[in-house]
């Protein structure tokens, strides 16, 4: 875990730690059992290809999941994330496998996002976030907006 | 069903409530699943010596899917399940996630009961650049907890486009 975050390091525009990711075929998989979302979108080329696809995509859920991660890991355990909303605004490919462990070489998924808003709402510290996953290729497949708490050193 | 019957059978519609136990098992398949390590969700003496005292859920295991029991709930809730099959049969067949959002109050700990309540709160219908109609549902859950507190609420966008 990274060391805390406290309110009065951050500031308006500044950046959140980013997350890079990686989403495998075998991810998908993993995520089908561990989520309950057995939509053969995502496992089942021939289906895949009659919902207009051109192969299985990467769950939205995961992504938004991704995204979580990394909101949690910059405001630390005592922080707390209040709200995350995020829209899904084009399909990833996942990287196939190159053997039971390792997948072929492809594109890296980078969660990012900045500070939008920084201020006191009752006894809580906020800040509002723009958040964000990008493609390999830089493009936003998914946007969203967080909120949360940070402690205070003062407290 | 015509869209519009559609819209007037289910907007507004609360569905039968399911109970979903959080397991702590459930969750570290989950962080697994994401390759999120964070010991909180993974490590149970680690969590234990944290102020949760015991393995906490993520914030992405709630929404859609429910985190069911594998094989003793569907994926989508009831309601849900059936507002898709009744659009999939108008016309509009295909199916996508258009988002979510999730808030968080109280911390969701493993062995938590939760009742999670879902209502369709709207639909609509849009015309995408490309041609195609498609029909955009929110559907809301709440998760209250073992106390009668709500831990979490998520909204989901549901989009039925045609084919």
């Amino acid at each position: 875990m990274s060391s805390q975050l406290y309110w009065e390091d951050v500031k308006e525009g500044g950046e959140i730690t980013p997350l890079p990711k990686v989403a495998t075929t075998q991810m998908l998989v993993k995520f089908a059992g561990a989520s309950g979302d057995f939509n053969p979108l995502h496992y089942e080329d021939i289906f895949a290809r009659e919902q207009g696809m051109e192969r299985p995509i990467v769950h939205g859920q995961l992504k938004r999941a991704w995204l979580c991660q990394m909101m949690v890991d910059w405001i630390g355990e005592e922080g707390w994330l209040k709200k995350l909303s995020c829209q899904f605004r084009s399909v990833d490919l996942p990287r196939f496998m190159a053997s039971l462990t390792d997948c072929k070489d492809g594109e890296t998924w980078q969660c990012k996002g900045k500070i939008t808003k920084k201020y006191v709402e009752g006894d809580e510290h906020l800040v509002e976030c723009e958040i964000e996953v990008d493609n390999g290729k830089g493009e936003k497949t998914t946007t969203g907006t967080a909120v949360a708490v940070l402690p205070v050193r003062s407290a | 069903m015509t869209l519009d019957e559609i819209k007037q059978e289910y907007v507004g519609k609360v569905g039968e409530s399911v109970l979903l136990e959080v397991e702590a098992g459930a969750i570290k398949q989950f962080a697994a699943a994401v390759d999120d390590y964070n010991p909180l969700y993974c490590d149970g003496d680690y969590a234990r010596s944290s102020k949760y005292g015991t393995i906490i859920a993520p914030p992405g295991f709630f929404g859609w899917p429910v985190k069911f029991i594998p094989g003793r709930a569907p994926m989508l809730a009831q309601l849900f399940q059936d507002l898709t099959k009744d659009l999939r049969e108008a016309g509009y067949p295909v199916l996508l996630d258009g988002g979510i959002e999730l808030e968080s109050f109280v911390p969701v700990r493993a062995g938590d009961i939760l009742m999670c309540i879902p209502v369709i709160k709207s639909i609509t219908k849009r015309e995408t650049k490309a041609g195609k109609t498609m029909v955009i549902s929110i559907g809301e859950r709440d998760y209250v907890n073992q106390n009668g507190t709500l831990a979490t609420r998520s909204s989901q966008t549901l989009i039925n486009m045609t084919a």
